[in-house]
C-alpha cells in the first residue's frame, strides 16, 4: 500500500497554506504579528471661495493610492453641492457642483492615508514631450541657450533636469534664466524647457506631511520620466527623489483647484497622524475588496459573524493541542474533544474563574450524581437529570457570587451545559469502576489539556493568525495528518516501559 | 523515572501509535468489528468453527423476556449471566450455585431471584454496553476451573490472553487476579500478569503494577512452576480465531475448563500492549516475522511455526524465588 497519496496530500495542503498566507501577507499586507502599528494620516482639505451668485461648479484633484502610500477611507462634507468622482488614467478628481450660491462657500475635502512602505500607485500614463513649443522673442534664444548648457552638462534625462533646475538657483542663476524667469513662472517654465528639450515631464503636487499642521499648500514638483522610470524632482534645489512624507496630491499635471462661477478660490490643508493597529487598516481593506476567491475572506462578513468566526476559527488549534497531547504525549482525557470546549469557555471567563467555577460545578455533580446512582435509572433519564442539576447549580452559584458581588462568577453560564453533564456522569461511572485514582488521572488530564489549549487559544499571536490568514486552517490540516500518521513513542509510554528495558 | 525511545526500539516494544496505525487500521477490518463487539455472535461464530466455548443456557433480549428467566435458569447449578456488548468485564454476574430459592455468588453473597433480573433488566437497557446502547444478556455455563491453578489466583479466574497475529498465536500471558485487583484480572487494577512461553505454555516471567514479580501478592505461591496443560489445543483455538474473524490483529481470552479444557471466552479487536511487560519483550520482531510469511498456511503449521521460533527460556529461577 503507496503511502505517496498520503504525503502528497499533505505536501498539497501545507503549500497551498503557506502560499495563501503569503499571498495575503504581501497582497494585502496584512502583518504576521497583531502589535504591528500602522501610521495612518487624517487629512482634511478645505475649499474656499467667494461664489458670484449663479450656478457653481468645483474640481478638486483627490490623492489616490500610490508609492508608499495608500488611500483607505475619504469622507467629503459640502451642504447642498452635487458631488461625483471622476478617475481617468489613474488620477482622480472630485466633481462638487451647485446651481445657485452666493457669498462664501466652503467645501470638506477628509481622507484616512495609512503609511505602507509596499503601496504601489496604479499606472498613470507619462505625459508627451511637446515637440513644438512656441516661445517668443527673445524668448526662444535664451530657452535655446539654457538648454544647450544643461544638455552639455548632462548625460539623459534626469541628470539634464538636474542642471537644468541648478541653472535657475540663485546661485548660478545667469542672465537668460532671470531674463525667462520676469515673464513665465518657475515651475512652468521648468516644464516646458524639458518638454523643448524632448523630455517627458510634468508639474505635480505635493503635500509635505507633517503631524498636527493646518493651512497648509501645496507644494509643486516635477515629474520627469526617462523611458519605464520616472523620478520626482524638486524645482527648487534640484533634487532629485521623492521625500518619505511627500504625498503626491495631484498626479495628472493638471490643475489642483478649478472654479468655475466663482473668485479667490482656495485650498488648504490640515494633517493628523496617529497610529493604529494594523488589523484594523486591514479590515478596511478587505471590507473593500471581497469579491475575488483569493480575497475570500471572513473580513466580508458582518461584524457579529466575525466575532463568532473569530472562536470557530480557534478550535482547530485547541483540536491539535489535545491531538498533540494524546499521540505524542499520551494524556488521557475524559471525553476526546471535551477539553476544546472547556477551553472556549476559559477564554469567557479568564481562566481562574473558569478554572475555579468547574471544579465546583464538576464536584457538586459528582456529589448529586453518586445519589442519582442510587435511584437506578436509564442512562439517558440519568444523563438529562444530571444536565438539570448541572443548570441548578450553575444558576445558584451565578446568584450566590452576585449576592457577593463577585461579578466574575456571573460568567460561570458560559460553561457548555451538556458537555459538562457528560463530564459528570463519565467521571462518576469511571469513580465506580476503576475508583477515585483513575478519576483523578483523567480528570486532570482532561484539566491540564483545557488550560493548555486555552493558553494557545487565547494566545493574541494566534489568534491574530487565524482569523487573518484562512491559509492556516490548511497548514494545520496538514499537521494534524501528519500527527496521524505518528507511529512512534507517546511520551507517557517512555516511562511506562521502563521496567522491559532495565533487565 | 524515564526510557529512551532508542532502547525500547532496541526491545521491540510497541507503543499505542504503532499499534493503532501499523496493525490494528491495516489488519482490523472495521466492518468486522461487532464479530468481536458482541460476545453473542462471538459466541455464534465460534460453534460454527469448532472453537469450544463456555455452553450457551440462553439469551435474554427483551425486557417481556426477563420474566422467564427463571424457567431458563431451571436444572442448571451455576451459571454467568454477562452483556453481550460489554467491556472490561463490566455487569459479568456469576452465580455460583443455587441453594433453595437464592442464587449465591462465589463471594458467599445470597442473591434472589428479584436481584437476578434486575441485573438482566439492567444489561438490556444498557447499563454496561459501549454508550449505553441497548444490549442483550447472555447466560452461560459456569466454567469449572482447572484446580491447577488455584494457588496462582486470588479469588477470580485466571484467563489466558494470546495474540494472534494473522493466524499465528504471538505472544500469551496469564492474568492472575489479586486482592489489589479486587477479583478482576485487569493489569493496570493490579492483577499480576505472567508471561507465557509460546513453545511450551511455561511461564516466563510476572510483572504487577509494572514491575516484575516472581511470586503471587496474596497467595504467596511462586510463579515459576507454572505451566498450562493443554497448551497446543489451547494455541490451536486461539490460531483458529483468525479464519473465524478474519482480524488480523486479535487478542483472545482463554480459559481452562476442568472437563472441556481450554475455551474461548472472548476476542478483542484492539488488545492492550501489557503484554509486552509480561513478557519483558516487545512484539515487534515477532510480527515483522510474521508479516514476512507465505499466507494461507494451516492451524497446524502456523501454531508449529510459532512455537518453534519464539520458545524462550523462563526468568524465573525456582530456586531464587524460594528464598525471596
Amino acid at each position: 500500500m503507496s503511502r505517496l497519496p498520503f504525503y502528497l496530500v499533505v505536501a498539497l495542503l501545507l503549500v497551498a497554506g503557506i502560499g495563501l498566507s503569503i499571498h495575503r501577507h504581501v497582497q494585502f499586507e496584512v502583518p504576521w504579528t497583531p502589535g504591528e502599528q500602522r501610521q495612518v494620516w487624517e487629512i482634511e482639505a478645505q475649499v474656499n471661495f467667494l461664489a458670484d451668485g449663479g450656478p457653481a461648479k468645483v474640481e478638486m484633484a483627490l490623492p489616490s493610492t500610490q508609492q508608499g502610500f495608500r488611500v483607505l477611507a475619504e469622507h467629503t462634507a459640502s451642504p447642498g453641492y452635487g458631488l461625483s468622482f471622476l478617475e481617468e488614467n489613474g488620477s482622480r478628481r472630485a466633481l462638487w457642483s451647485i446651481r445657485d450660491a452666493t457669498g462664501n462657500q466652503q467645501l470638506y475635502y477628509s481622507s484616512r492615508i495609512q503609511v505602507a512602505p509596499r503601496a504601489r500607485a496604479s499606472d498613470v500614463t507619462p505625459p508627451s514631450p511637446e515637440p513644438d513649443v512656441a516661445w517668443e522673442r527673445p524668448y526662444d534664444t535664451a530657452a535655446s541657450q539654457v538648454i544647450d548648457r544643461a544638455w552639455a552638462r548632462s548625460a539623459d534625462p534626469f541628470t539634464f533636469t538636474r542642471e537644468l533646475i541648478r541653472d535657475f538657483s540663485e546661485q548660478r542663476q545667469g542672465e537668460n534664466a532671470r531674463l525667462l524667469l520676469t515673464q513665465f513662472d518657475r515651475v512652468p517654465l521648468l516644464v516646458r524647457l524639458l518638454n523643448q528639450a524632448g523630455i517627458a515631464a510634468r508639474d505635480v503636487s505635493g503635500l509635505m506631511l507633517d503631524h498636527g499642521r493646518r493651512r497648509q499648500s501645496l507644494t509643486p514638483w516635477i515629474q520627469v520620466y526617462d523611458g519605464e522610470e520616472q523620478a520626482l524632482f524638486n524645482p527648487a534645489t534640484g533634487e532629485q527623489g521623492r521625500p518619505d512624507n511627500l504625498l503626491l496630491w495631484e498626479n495628472a499635471g493638471k490643475a489642483v483647484l478649478e472654479v468655475q462661477g466663482g473668485t479667490n478660490s482656495q485650498v488648504y490643508f490640515s494633517m493628523l497622524s496617529r497610529n493604529q493597529p494594523a488589523g484594523a487598516a486591514v479590515r478596511n481593506r478587505m471590507a473593500e475588496a471581497s469579491d475575488t476567491i483569493l480575497n475570500f475572506s471572513i473580513h466580508s462578513l458582518p461584524l457579529e459573524e466575525q466575532a463568532l468566526f473569530q472562536t470557530i476559527l480557534l478550535i482547530p488549534i485547541g483540536a491539535l493541542v489535545v491531538v498533540l497531547l494524546r499521540v505524542l504525549v499520551g494524556i488521557k482525557t475524559s471525553g476526546t474533544f471535551m477539553p476544546v470546549l472547556i477551553a472556549l469557555a476559559f477564554i469567557q471567563t479568564t481562566l481562574a474563574t473558569g478554572l475555579i467555577g468547574f471544579l465546583l460545578v464538576v464536584a457538586v455533580g459528582l456529589v448529586i450524581r453518586n445519589y442519582l446512582s442510587y435511584l437506578n435509572l436509564l442512562l439517558v433519564a440519568r444523563v438529562t437529570a444530571v444536565i438539570i442539576t448541572v443548570i441548578a447549580i450553575i444558576s445558584l452559584f451565578s446568584v450566590l457570587s452576585y449576592r457577593i458581588g463577585l461579578n466574575a462568577g456571573l460568567t460561570i453560564t458560559f460553561f457548555p451545559m451538556i458537555i459538562l453533564s457528560w463530564t459528570i456522569e463519565r467521571m462518576s461511572i469511571l469513580w465506580e469502576e476503576e475508583g477515585p485514582k483513575e478519576v483523578l488521572i483523567q480528570g486532570g488530564g482532561s484539566l491540564l489539556t483545557a488550560v493548555l489549549a486555552y493558553l494557545a487559544m487565547n494566545n493574541p499571536w494566534i489568534r491574530h493568525i487565524t482569523f487573518n490568514f484562512l491559509g492556516v486552517q490548511l497548514i494545520l490540516m496538514a499537521l494534524i495528518l501528519m500527527l496521524g500518521n505518528y507511529t512512534g513513542y507517546r511520551l507517557l509510554e517512555l516511562r511506562r516501559f521502563k521496567p522491559v528495558t532495565e533487565d | 523515572m524515564w526510557t529512551t525511545p532508542g532502547k525500547l526500539r532496541a526491545k521491540g516494544i510497541i507503543g499505542m501509535n504503532r499499534r493503532n496505525i501499523r496493525y490494528i487500521g491495516r489488519y482490523n477490518d472495521r466492518r468486522l468489528y461487532p464479530l468481536v463487539d458482541d460476545k453473542l455472535q462471538t459466541k455464534l461464530l465460534a460453534q460454527r468453527y469448532d472453537i469450544t466455548t463456555p455452553a450457551l443456557i440462553g439469551t435474554v433480549s427483551t425486557q417481556f423476556g426477563v420474566k422467564h428467566i427463571r424457567d431458563m435458569l431451571d436444572g442448571h447449578t451455576g451459571f454467568v449471566i454477562k452483556p453481550a456488548k460489554g467491556s472490561g468485564g463490566k455487569g459479568i454476574l456469576v452465580v455460583e450455585r443455587v441453594e433453595g430459592q437464592h442464587y449465591v455468588k462465589p463471594s458467599g453473597a445470597h442473591l434472589s431471584l428479584k436481584d437476578v433480573e434486575r441485573h438482566v433488566s439492567n444489561i438490556l437497557s444498557g447499563l454496561y454496553s459501549l454508550g449505553g446502547s441497548p444490549d442483550v444478556a447472555l447466560i452461560e455455563g459456569l466454567i469449572n476451573f482447572d484446580e491447577t491453578f488455584n494457588e496462582y489466583t486470588y479469588e477470580g479466574v485466571p484467563d489466558i490472553r494470546v495474540i494472534v497475529f494473522k493466524g499465528y498465536p504471538v505472544m500469551a500471558m496469564m492474568r492472575l487476579s489479586t486482592a489489589a485487583s479486587d477479583g478482576k484480572a485487569n493489569l493496570h487494577q493490579g492483577a499480576v500478569g505472567v508471561g507465557i512461553d509460546i513453545a511450551s505454555g511455561q511461564a516466563i516471567r510476572g510483572v504487577q503494577f509494572d514491575r516484575s514479580r516472581n511470586d503471587h501478592p496474596d497467595t504467596g505461591h511462586e510463579l515459576a512452576s507454572l505451566r498450562i496443560g493443554n497448551w497446543r489445543t489451547l494455541l490451536r483455538l486461539a490460531a483458529g480465531c483468525y479464519e473465524m474473524t478474519s482480524l488480523g490483529y486479535l487478542g483472545t481470552d482463554m480459559v481452562l475448563d476442568r472437563d472441556h479444557g481450554p475455551m474461548l471466552l472472548e476476542l478483542n479487536a484492539r488488545p492492550g500492549l501489557a503484554i509486552q511487560m509480561a513478557n519483558g519483550e516487545g512484539l515487534r520482531e515477532r510480527l515483522d516475522l510474521i508479516e514476512r510469511q507465505p499466507e494461507g498456511l494451516e492451524i497446524e503449521q502456523r501454531v508449529d511455526f510459532a512455537r518453534q521460533h519464539f520458545a524462550r527460556r523462563s526468568e524465573l529461577d525456582p530456586v531464587q524465588a524460594a528464598s525471596a
